[in-house]
């Protein structure tokens, strides 16, 4: 089932790939910005933040997802709010805020319809664009029948029009909208913001505060950037030219303006992202999270989101999980490649993702000390044994002798056919036949 | 004539000899005069997959030093049967090698995969050998996305006079991944049984890549649940050796 859903959206992306935004200079034009930014991400921040507060917006600094956690529920608080309507984000999945703020005895509602599905069914979404992409028709019907306390029809668009008007209800009674950032300009202070379904500007627009989570790798130098990074982010996530709907927010409501909110508040969310600067991770921070690495990624699509245990997957959660956590959680997950490189074909930012999930093996602290140490132990008798002829002749003799019959092979065995080491070597014949 | 040394790499030297049988003998087929470094053992890449660049470096030291060593007057190419192994040099080793970066840049420059060398080298996409079959291709993952392989098997393939049936994603990996296959065994053989899917949807007689380890995954299934069916996983060089005219 998921691999048909991700069929399909492999297929509009294809047919996307005659668009501008697919054009290989396009992503070297918007990789140099990506790197650009990377290369003062404090300067940058500093400017964003100055041009924000010019526009009167508030800006926090979380250096943990508990910092962010606690701003918000802290603003929360102190302005009485009771229900918090939220927009699809990463971030605040990342920092689990939604559970943070249901903890803190607020309602807070996903108005994405997939994320909202997924919160629903008291789950995590699979796919960081498509959240409910696992879930069938009926068990989507069940989910929401549930909720509606009656009887709903397996039928696409009668779902929709039940969540539609539910949300609706949600926008208008909420004290607070919460969203992420895709990208914020420096220049301008402008908020960019990309929906399909029109909910965002309902949580921009509507609550009488508007909070932004925003990781500091989402600034980028300028407005104009968003010429090029946008259309390769939508060309990349869902294969539209451009979404549905693009949000640029500059400021709360001033006098005279019809909507918006009273308050601004952005979260700038670190999380040790600015430790990766001046590492060979630091091209991580230029991911514009599109989920292009996911959809060609063969080992995602075969276990799909959820076998990750993790709130990034698929390659790029490979390599952000274990980074953002220190190695404390996702440790294995490098593990869990083919190495097959699609995902740095894939990138439309250029991230050599595949030399980085290779990288990681090396670089995660293992949680299991003991084997990574006997790890080690066996690759450096092994390469002590092969790095000099004589030694490969004796071991690869021993092979041949013993018949390929060494344990811990049976992870192979089980499933497939394993060749025995042939009788007599290349190098043997060759010498041979040259004597 | 141009040199060849030839990279047997260390599968095909210990598991598959008549593939680098074979590889010699195509090779001399497209007008080239072969050479074995015997010194040579492996290029290190299984350590690297089993995340410890230290072991792989020590190998590929070793490597370069064997390699290297060959007189740039003396020998114009060295050619291995595998995608993967060329990665690796080409690929992996100026930056793991990072102390010896120019001398392995230069290693990279003049290492070669086999259907590479053939096409894009030597400019041959017909050998001498003659195939009444079909044919369908695997793009093994490190060829395609590290060394910009794809069109060089399949020229070949046609130049022998084989028809070319293509499978539905053949450039979707097979599954085996090195430590991968032993590590993730079930989403490694669900990839396999995809792959051998799709290659049977062909009807072709052969499934042709240029990667052992990719071919040693793919067979090894096969031979679990259906030996005997088609396509038969194949090397390029086996298969256009196997057109050859008997050697005099």
């Amino acid at each position: 089932m998921l691999q048909r859903a991700l069929h399909n959206l492999d297929r509009r992306l294809r047919t996307a790939g005659e668009s501008a935004a697919a054009h290989p200079d396009w992503k070297d034009r918007a990789a140099a910005i990506r790197r650009e930014t990377l290369l003062d991400l404090d300067g940058w921040l500093d400017r964003l933040e100055h041009s924000l507060v010019a526009r009167g917006v508030h800006v926090h600094r979380a250096s943990t997802p508990a910092d962010a956690r606690r701003v918000v529920v802290e603003l929360a608080q102190a302005r009485g709010a009771r229900t918090v309507v939220k927009s699809k984000s990463m971030a605040t999945e990342e920092i689990d805020l939604g559970n943070a703020l249901e903890d803190a005895g607020l309602t807070s509602v996903e108005t994405d319809l997939g994320e909202y599905i997924v919160q629903l069914a008291g789950e995590r979404p699979s796919h960081m664009i498509t959240p409910a992409i696992h879930k069938t028709l009926p068990q989507i019907r069940d989910v929401l029948a549930k909720e509606a306390g009656t009887d709903l029809a397996v039928d696409r668009e009668a779902l929709t029009a039940w969540a539609r008007d539910r949300l609706r209800g949600e926008f208008l009674r909420a004290d607070i909208g919460i969203t992420g950032v895709n990208f914020a300009a420096a220049d301008t202070g402008t908020l960019v913001l990309v929906t399909n379904e029109g909910n965002g500007r309902f949580c921009t627009t509507l609550p009488r505060v508007h909070i932004a989570v925003m990781p500091v790798e989402k600034v980028i130098p300028r407005l104009a950037d968003a010429g090029i990074l946008l259309p390769l982010l939508t060309t990349h996530a869902t294969g539209q030219a451009l979404s549905n709907y693009v949000t640029m927010i500059s400021g709360p409501r001033r006098a005279g303006e019809v909507d918006g909110p009273d308050e601004l508040h952005v979260v700038f969310l670190d999380n040790r992202r600015r430790t990766l600067l001046g590492t060979r991770y630091e091209e991580m921070l230029a991911c514009i999270r599109c989920g292009a690495c996911l959809n060609v990624c063969p080992v995602y699509r075969n276990v799909s989101g959820h076998a990750y245990d993790s709130v990034y997957s698929g390659p790029m959660g490979k390599v952000l999980t274990p980074l953002l956590s220190g190695g404390t959680e996702g440790a294995d997950l490098p593990y869990g490649s083919t190495l097959c490189h699609a995902c740095s074909d894939a990138c439309p930012v250029k991230i050599p993702l595949g030399d980085m999930i290779l990288a990681l093996r090396a670089d995660v602290p293992d949680p299991h000390s003991g084997a990574r140490r006997r790890r080690r132990i066996f690759w450096t008798v092994w390469a002590r044994a092969w790095s000099t002829p004589s030694g490969y002749r004796l071991t690869t003799a021993l092979g041949r002798v013993s018949r390929g019959r060494v344990p811990g092979l049976q992870a192979w065995t089980s499933t497939r056919e394993l060749p025995r080491p042939a009788r007599e070597s290349f190098r043997d014949r060759w010498a041979k036949e040259h004597a | 004539m141009p040199k060849v040394a030839l990279f047997v790499t260390c599968v095909a030297d210990q598991v598959f000899p008549d593939t680098a049988a074979a590889t010699v003998r195509v090779l001399e087929a497209a007008g080239a005069e072969v050479v074995f470094p015997a010194a040579q053992t492996c290029c290190g890449q299984p350590a690297i997959t089993a995340g410890e660049p230290a072991a792989a470096a020590r190998l590929a030291h070793h490597h370069l030093d064997v390699f290297g060593a060959l007189d740039a007057g003396e020998i114009d190419a060295i050619v291995a049967p595998s995608g993967s192994c060329t990665a690796m040099v080409c690929h992996h080793y100026p930056a793991l090698l990072a102390e010896r970066r120019t001398e392995a840049e230069a290693l990279a420059a003049r290492t070669f995969e086999l259907t590479q060398y053939l096409v894009d080298v030597l400019g041959v996409v017909d050998i001498g050998a003659r195939l009444d079959t079909t044919v369908t291709v695997h793009d093994a993952c490190h060829g395609l996305r590290n060394l910009g392989l794809g069109h060089e098997t399949r020229r070949l393939v046609e130049g022998a006079g084989a028809t070319l049936v293509e499978m539905t994603e053949p450039d979707t990996c097979c599954g085996f991944g090195g430590v991968f296959s032993f590590g993730f065994p079930e989403v490694s053989t669900r990839l396999a049984d995809s792959k051998l899917g799709h290659a049977a949807g062909t009807s072709a007689r052969y499934l042709v890549s240029g990667d052992l380890a990719c071919l040693m995954h793919l067979d090894g299934r096969r031979r679990k649940v259906g030996p005997g069916t088609v396509p038969q996983p194949i090397h390029i060089a086996d298969l256009l050796a196997s057109g050859l005219p008997p050697k005099r």
